[in-house]
């Protein structure tokens, strides 16, 4: 052979290895996704604590047989990003645990298929879009408490608080730690509560004084009650399910539900527009408006759609649905950018400092 | 002009070039190569930042509107601030580390190699969560804080050195591993001082990688937003913003600012990295005689200290989490059980991601380094072609200065969008490969660059004359030298792969989710010890296929790299 022929030979020899290596990956790794051809295998979004997961899926699987669900489970953020960031091609069937502020987001966009679910008459008008068809099906309702660690209380001698007006007194200087609205849902319904609750003006006054008793604004609605479950901070001001699943793991603290009332927001169903699976989706969304479907939420939840379970999951505080504040979701949506605004404006950006 | 003149020319030109010109269609392959895995995805969402929410064009409002709220000022600010800090930090103990390990003779060297690459195997979090054992609130050592707080700049500092510090330190190794020992038996024999020889033969020796271990920790601390979510506390940084306006309020327009703030570090790196290569010259020419540390008992014995301090100082924040990862209830019920380990209750894929995470390091390891060695090998031999060249050095600069969740959504909306053609791979294992792939192109892409200047050309123009196609030499010649840092590259793959989150945390599927993935959402719910657990997992597994490696090293690579002895 000529050193030419030789030449190209080699050449593309290395090339074609590269080539085939990366082919090879590609085949290897694409082998595990579309094998199943019996069952139809629904793509379900969601934000559920991974907990509910192989339970919720269990159940609704055993009733339909024909459906098998492929979870892809993240943080709210996270898996709202996601769904508008595939807005052009959407991947999923359904939504099955995604913050109803979330879904109403979507619907805006046009990415949610109305439809309205065999159970729906039976639920709580609250848990509802209240179009028909309905947008989406509301599932269970979470509120944003106060977690309040009773074995570093007793270290520091600090009273309990029983309102919000109690956490701005000084003894808990540098001591409560609370979602940063501008990252965390969690965050932006609890502000939004205050607002709702104690108008505008009260409201900013009341989180000026607050501030100076916030040690850290944190990145995720979960984070506050679980630090305070670990004594890493005195109070945490977060989402419910959290802290009482911390309390019955062991940790010393309480749930407080603060007299004033408090913000909240829930958990809700949709079909997404698009999907190739209608008629499954369709199975799925009834599932989970049905009574059996909402036992279930109520051994995980203190406040689910369908008035007649009536569940008290274990170290929940027992007085949350009645504190629940009219919150107004349209009002939220319309105003999130310039309240968010505002908020960075007092607390953000001034905050740093503190740090050292 | 005659015919006869001009043809002898032209044939003297093909038969220079046949080599040149399959090298620069390779390149122009590498580029387009490049553009899908790195710049039209990264368009993609930067684009965003040019209009309003319903996707119409607004221009720069989006711009002036971030660029008139304090915060931003504030941010790029404590950005700055904590990058430069680091990296001041870092790099001299790097290169102090990188100088014992090549320079001098240190007793159980392997160990010091192994435990210097401990945290790289670890996943952000697990300095974040150690620090909060050690020096939380309610941390073993939170008295020596003398009433300061963990939470915040210092805590990011510690946490960032600790996490930039193996980064470094691989890219000074290679850079210090080979010398001429002439230059040096030249400077005894002038009599030059001990200082001197430092300062002019070893210092611009490693001047390229002392350049491009600075500006690789500037970038990663400007970008990196795992730790500063664990423990920045309320120490804004840009990073910060961008997961507030992305995940925090899903506004991909400001998202994208931010995303495109971030770059200005990397435009800077890269003409810098320009600057220098210009006045590079190879250090190991082909009669280059290796450099072998000899034993000088007091120099020997000040490294073998310092270094033992920085391994004491990994392992303890190692050691910490190991220990929590066995905890009961911190800090009330500190009783050990072995129950974190069981990610089945924590998460419903239980072990299978575990599982999943190595069969995506394994191909990014294989594939990434295939193509990031025979990349940079491309892109130094090629003659001339300066354009083409240069635009693979700036897209192969772009991946470290980006946050990962930036490219992560911007894969979303490039491979996603129902009319590309490579949408079929959305989904897939494969595109969490090539994100990986595309994510730590730089670094691999530096260490390929900085061990292949260190050839002389020599032996390129040697083959040439001989008539040797220039792919043999290739394998002849420069990949058998350049094996260490080739199986580097790959490790490096193999433990990023590993612990990488914010860009794959969009695009896992649900047969595709990562353990990286999974510790963040364990640590999320709570099970801050099943996070430490999987962590540690992680930990281990990188260190065995890092043991692996060294094993290789010692006793296949013997035979390669006999010349090196003399």
């Amino acid at each position: 052979m000529s050193p030419d022929g030789e030449n190209k030979m080699g050449k593309t020899s290395i090339l074609r290895r590269v080539v085939l290596a990366g082919a090879t990956v590609l085949a290897a790794t694409s082998f595990g996704t579309g094998a199943w051809a019996q069952k139809t295998k629904l793509t379900v979004y969601t934000a559920l604590e991974n907990e509910q997961l192989e339970p919720f899926k269990k159940a609704f699987e055993a009733d339909n047989p024909t459906i098998e669900i492929a979870w892809v489970r993240d943080s709210t953020g996270v898996v709202t990003a996601k769904l508008i960031a595939e807005k052009d091609n959407p991947r999923a069937d359904v939504i099955w645990g995604l913050a109803a502020s979330s879904v109403g987001l979507f619907a805006g966009m046009g990415m949610i298929e109305p439809y309205t679910p065999a159970g729906a008459a039976a639920l709580k008008p609250m848990f509802k879009s209240g179009k028909n068809p309905e947008i989406w099906v509301g599932m269970d309702a979470f509120l944003a408490v106060v977690c309040f660690n009773n074995a570093e209380a007793a270290k520091g001698k600090k009273a309990k608080p029983a309102s919000w007006a109690d956490l701005t007194k000084p003894e808990y200087k540098d001591s409560i730690v609370m979602p940063n609205p501008a990252s965390s849902g969690t965050g932006y319904l609890t502000i939004a509560g205050w607002l709702t609750i104690m108008g505008e003006d009260a409201g900013w006054k009341f989180m000026d004084a607050l501030h100076q008793n916030v040690a850290q604004y944190l990145h995720s609605g979960s984070a506050p009650c679980v630090q305070a479950a670990k004594g890493e901070r005195l109070i945490g001001i977060g989402f419910d399910m959290r802290g009482a699943t911390e309390k019955t793991k062991g940790a010393p603290i309480d749930l407080i539900v603060p007299k004033e009332g408090l913000g909240w927001e829930m958990e809700a169903t949709a079909i997404v527009k698009g999907t190739k699976n209608l008629e499954a989706a369709k199975k799925l969304a009834d599932w989970a408006s049905s009574l059996k479907a909402n036992e279930l939420y109520g051994k995980y939840y203190a406040i689910v759609a369908n008035p007649a379970v009536k569940s008290m999951p274990a170290n929940y505080p027992p007085d949350g649905e009645k504190m629940m504040a009219k919150m107004d979701v349209e009002w939220m949506a319309k105003n999130r950018a310039r309240i968010l605004a505002e908020w960075t404006k007092r607390y953000d950006g001034k905050s740093a400092p503190k740090a050292k | 002009m005659s015919l006869a003149v001009l043809t002898p020319k032209i044939g003297l030109r093909i038969s220079l070039s046949r080599d040149d010109l399959m090298m620069r269609g390779a390149l122009v392959a590498l580029v387009v190569m490049l553009l899908l895995i790195v710049g039209l995805p990264l368009w993609a969402l930067l684009a965003k930042g040019f209009e309003d929410s319903d996707g119409k064009f607004v221009g720069l409002a989006n711009y002036v509107s971030y660029f008139s709220t304090p915060a931003l000022v504030n941010s790029a600010l404590n950005s700055l601030h904590v990058s430069a800090v680091c990296t001041l930090i870092v790099v001299p103990i790097s290169f102090l580390y990188a100088y014992a390990l090549t320079r001098t003779v240190l007793p159980m060297r392997w160990l010091f190699q192994g435990v210097a690459l401990i945290p790289i195997f670890a996943p952000s979090l697990l300095p974040g969560l150690a620090l909060i054992y050690l020096f939380g609130n309610q941390g073993f050592f939170k008295a020596l804080l003398d009433g300061g707080s963990i939470y915040g700049f210092d805590g990011m500092v510690i946490a960032q050195v600790f996490y930039c510090f193996p980064h470094a330190t691989m890219i000074l190794v290679t850079a210090l591993a080979t010398a001429d020992a002439r230059l040096y038996e030249a400077a005894d024999a002038l009599g030059a001082s001990k200082l001197r020889v430092f300062f002019t033969v070893t210092l611009p020796g490693a001047k390229y990688g002392l350049i491009s271990a600075a500006l690789v920790v500037f970038t990663m601390v400007m970008t990196d937003f795992g730790i500063a979510k664990v423990i920045a506390g309320n120490f804004n940084v840009l990073a910060t913003d961008v997961y507030k306006q992305v995940i925090g309020q899903q506004n991909f327009s400001m998202g994208a600012v931010v995303g495109m703030v971030l770059l200005a570090p990397a435009a800077l790196a890269f003409v810098v990295d320009r600057l220098v290569q210009r006045k590079q010259v190879a250090l190991l020419t082909a009669r280059a005689v290796p450099l072998i540390p000899r034993p000088k008992p007091g120099r020997d014995a000040f490294f073998t200290i310092f270094c033992t301090i920085v391994c004491l100082w990994i392992l303890t924040i190692l050691g910490m989490a190991a220990w929590g990862s066995l905890i009961k209830y911190w800090p009330y019920n500190l009783s050990l059980t072995f129950a974190n380990y069981e990610f089945g209750n924590f998460d419903s894929n239980g072990w299978g991601s575990y599982f999943n995470s190595l069969w995506m390091a394994a191909g990014a390891a294989i594939v990434g380094t295939a193509i990031m060695f025979v990349g940079a090998w491309l892109n130094e031999k090629t003659k001339g072609f300066g354009l083409v060249r240069g635009l693979v050095q700036l897209l192969a600069f772009l991946p470290m200065a980006v946050p990962g969740l930036v490219l992560g959504l911007g894969y979303i909306f490039f491979f996603n969008a129902p009319n590309n053609p490579l949408n079929f791979l959305y989904a897939t294992m494969a595109i969490l490969v090539i994100n990986t792939v595309a994510h730590f192109y730089t670094v691999g892409h530096l260490t390929a660059t900085t061990a292949l200047k260190q050839i002389d050309p020599e032996f390129e123009s040697v083959s040439a004359s001989l008539k040797v196609p220039i792919w043999k030499t290739f394998g002849r010649v420069t990949v058998p030298i350049c094996l260490p840092a080739i199986l580097d590259i790959a490790i490096y793959l193999f433990v990023n792969a590993m612990t990488t989150v914010s860009s794959v945390i969009f695009l896992y599927a649900p047969d595709t989710k990562l353990a990286s993935v999974a510790a963040v959402n364990i640590e999320e719910a709570g099970a801050t010890a099943a996070a430490a657990a999987l962590c540690l997992v992680i930990v281990v597994t990188s260190a065995a296929v890092k043991a692996l490696h060294l094993l290789v090293d010692r006793f296949l690579l013997g035979r390669l790299q006999a010349w090196r002895r003399r």
